[in-house]
């Protein structure tokens, strides 16, 4: 895995990239967005404050899903009526990336995949609506309309300066887990599971004052 | 593994009601939505550093927890803090049923539950699937999650009556929910529905003396009244186990006869053939050669086989220890009769008999014999009547099967008392469902009638 390095066009600090593939990323020392124009780094935008971190996982984190090393490279921050969650990026060991969501401490890892069929559009969209996606039946069962909080880390896509997004998020009678991401047109299709957090045996967690992990 | 700074999230400060100012202790490190003041029982917005009043409530009634907030048990593989409570109710034809639910919190592990029911509990933990509807042969509603098919119990709407501490959602006193339970004891599947949105968990049972382990609470878990739902029956008297038990123990003592019998030295000790003149005067009895019986105390079996016509004979005998002069009395009658009435013959033959003498320690020993029959009338013949002859056979140890059969026998008592144990069992269970009978009965339905319930 290729790690190349330039400079940051803000402060002049070296960003140093985990993944080759990664086209959005984000200073450790000015904070600011940079979109990456081959060997160029434009700055787009400024981290905002996150919201109070209530997730274990970090950049940096490391764990297994289906005996497949991955390690945690960056993040999109969301709020939502319920608190805030994360979307972590995961950088697998193979150069695929895939997505590690922890609403609530509740864990589902999932991959961009191409939609067969056609997806409801934004104005339809119902609680109910059943899908066939590679074998496995869906339904959605939870619409979410969520505010765009920040980004963090190394990104597969541009993805910066959000404001309202919306989400169907979709189950299966087996745990399988899949999204449909509103937020780009034509919208974004992640297919997936839940995942209980013991068996993704990550390390590199940030630890909780009185808990041991 | 690529260093990575080491990160520690304190814990959270305790922030002021903004109602009544009193200390509010949050303790889901930011996870939940709502935490509700446990002195003034305000609503408030855990999202929201300000802590923003959801909901003002005027507290009509305090439950205390039975776990206190904050205290920390080991249950199912994890640590869980207390971090919420409330009590729901269900109205049931007029009558309220109240049970209370403990919010379980662990910062890597998300959201847990304890319910609590008459002091029945259980662990109950939310699943991201969508159990799929059925009907069992019976046409009553089933809900099948992770290769389990759950029968429908009872479906009831819920309402929040009382709640203190932090909620992963937005918790409001007064809220109804729709609630469906559906049970496979253990277990238990739920459906929480608000507004279009189904949220399923999967109780498992737990007795209150777990509970009061996994707490180290004080003192003793109140004892369970009734038989809860997703209550498991005592394992020997769910359906098929007796006999499942009994094939255990029948297999066991055959096997115990098997080998038994194999070991059984069946020793052939003596094998006399011997002649008894019926008419002959004097002294009859006589004594049998010594043998050796070998072996600690076991039985000896005892044959006695005479040829007789139209008569019987009795052979009194005793077993004599050649060394103490201990004796061992016993008898043995055998008879044969025939003849032929109205042009049938019959016959009522019983020439043969054995007996098995227990417990006879071993030694050398001989045998007194003394026989018998009936005197023959001196005048009806003038002829001698004709000798018995008769064979004496001794077997030392030999396998005795009738105790094996009467042991199955007993152990085939205790079935229908279980049986009947593990039918009034589930017919209390279901007494308290939608449906009062088990999901096994047969309902007859009038026409008229829609026939969910029958009552």
């Amino acid at each position: 895995m290729s790690q190349p390095t330039a400079i940051c066009p803000n402060c002049g600090a070296p960003i140093r990239f985990r993944w080759s593939s990664a086209v959005q990323t984000t200073c450790e020392y000015c904070k600011s967005i940079l979109v990456r124009h081959d060997v160029n780094l434009e700055k787009v935008g400024q981290v905002a404050d996150l919201p109070p971190d209530i997730s274990p996982i970090q950049i940096g984190t490391e764990g297994v899903y289906r005996n497949s090393a991955f390690q945690v490279i960056g993040r999109i921050v969301y709020s939502y009526d319920l608190g805030s969650w994360n979307e972590w990026h995961l950088m697998f060991s193979n150069g695929s990336s895939g997505w590690l969501s922890d609403a609530q401490a509740e864990y589902a890892v999932s991959f961009l995949s191409a939609a067969e069929g056609f997806l409801p559009l934004p104005q339809n969209v119902t609680r109910g609506w059943h899908t066939k996606q590679q074998g496995v039946d869906l339904t959605i069962t939870t619409l979410t309309e969520a505010n765009y909080e920040g980004v963090e880390g190394e990104l597969p896509f541009t993805y910066w300066d959000k404001e309202r997004c919306w989400f169907a998020d979709l189950r299966s009678a087996d745990g399988r887990f899949a999204t449909i991401d509103y937020t780009e047109n034509p919208p974004l299709f992640f297919l997936g599971e839940f995942i209980d957090f013991d068996s993704l045996r990550l390390v590199n967690l940030k630890e909780f004052e009185g808990w041991t992990a | 593994m690529n260093a990575v700074a080491r990160k520690i999230v304190p814990r959270p400060k305790a922030l002021n009601c903004p109602n009544c100012g009193s200390a509010i202790e949050l303790r889901a490190m930011g996870a939940a939505a709502t935490v509700v003041c446990s002195y003034c029982s305000t609503t408030l917005d855990a999202t929201n550093p300000q802590l923003v009043i959801l909901q003002r409530w005027e507290a009509q009634i305090t439950v205390q927890p039975l776990i206190p907030l904050g205290a920390r048990g080991k249950l199912s593989g994890g640590i869980w803090e207390v971090i919420g409570f409330q009590q729901r109710g269900i109205d049931v034809e007029g009558t309220n049923y109240y049970w209370r639910e403990y919010v379980l919190f662990n910062p890597y592990k998300g959201f847990r539950y304890l319910s609590e029911y008459d002091n029945h509990w259980s662990f109950v933990t939310p699943i991201p699937s969508l159990p799929i509807p059925g009907k069992n042969n019976y046409n009553r509603e089933t809900a099948t999650y992770d290769g389990a098919v759950y029968d429908h119990f009872q479906s009831a709407k819920a309402c929040t009556w009382f709640v203190i501490g932090e909620f992963p959602w937005q918790v409001k006193v007064g809220e109804i929910v729709d609630t469906a339970d559906y049970i496979a004891p253990p277990k238990m599947l739920s459906a929480e529905t608000t507004g279009n949105e189904v949220n399923w968990s999967r109780g498992e049972y737990l007795e209150g003396k777990d509970i009061w382990a996994a707490f180290q609470l004080p003192g003793e878990a109140p004892a369970a009244i009734g038989v809860y739902s997703s209550q498991p029956a005592p394992v020997d008297t769910r359906p098929g186990r007796p006999w499942k038990l009994f094939f255990i123990y029948a297999a066991l003592l055959i096997g115990m006869m098997i080998f038994f019998s194999a070991r059984a030295l069946q020793e052939t000790v003596l094998d006399e053939t011997y002649t008894f003149q019926p008419a002959a005067t004097g002294e009859r009895s006589f004594v049998t050669k010594v043998f050796q019986l070998r072996g600690d105390k076991t039985n000896l079996r005892v044959e006695v086989n005479a040829n007789l016509d139209n008569q019987w004979a009795f052979f009194g005998m005793a077993l004599i220890n050649d060394e103490t002069g201990q004796a061992y009395d016993f008898g043995r009658q055998v008879s044969n009769y025939h003849g032929v009435d109205a042009g049938e013959s019959w016959s009522e033959d019983d020439h043969a008999d054995a007996a098995t003498l227990p417990g006879i320690p071993g030694g050398r020993y001989y045998l007194r014999i003394e026989p018998e029959t009936e005197t023959p009338a001196p005048l009806a013949s003038m002829r001698m009547p004709a000798p018995i002859i008769y064979n004496v056979k001794l077997i030392r140890d030999v396998p005795f099967y009738f105790r094996y059969f009467l042991g199955i026998f007993l152990l085939l008592l205790p079935l229908p008392f279980l049986g009947r144990k593990g039918r009034g069992i589930e017919q209390s269970r279901w007494a308290e469902s939608d449906y009062g009978v088990p999901p096994n009965t047969i309902v007859w339905q009038s026409s008229s009638s829609s026939g969910d319930n029958d009552e």
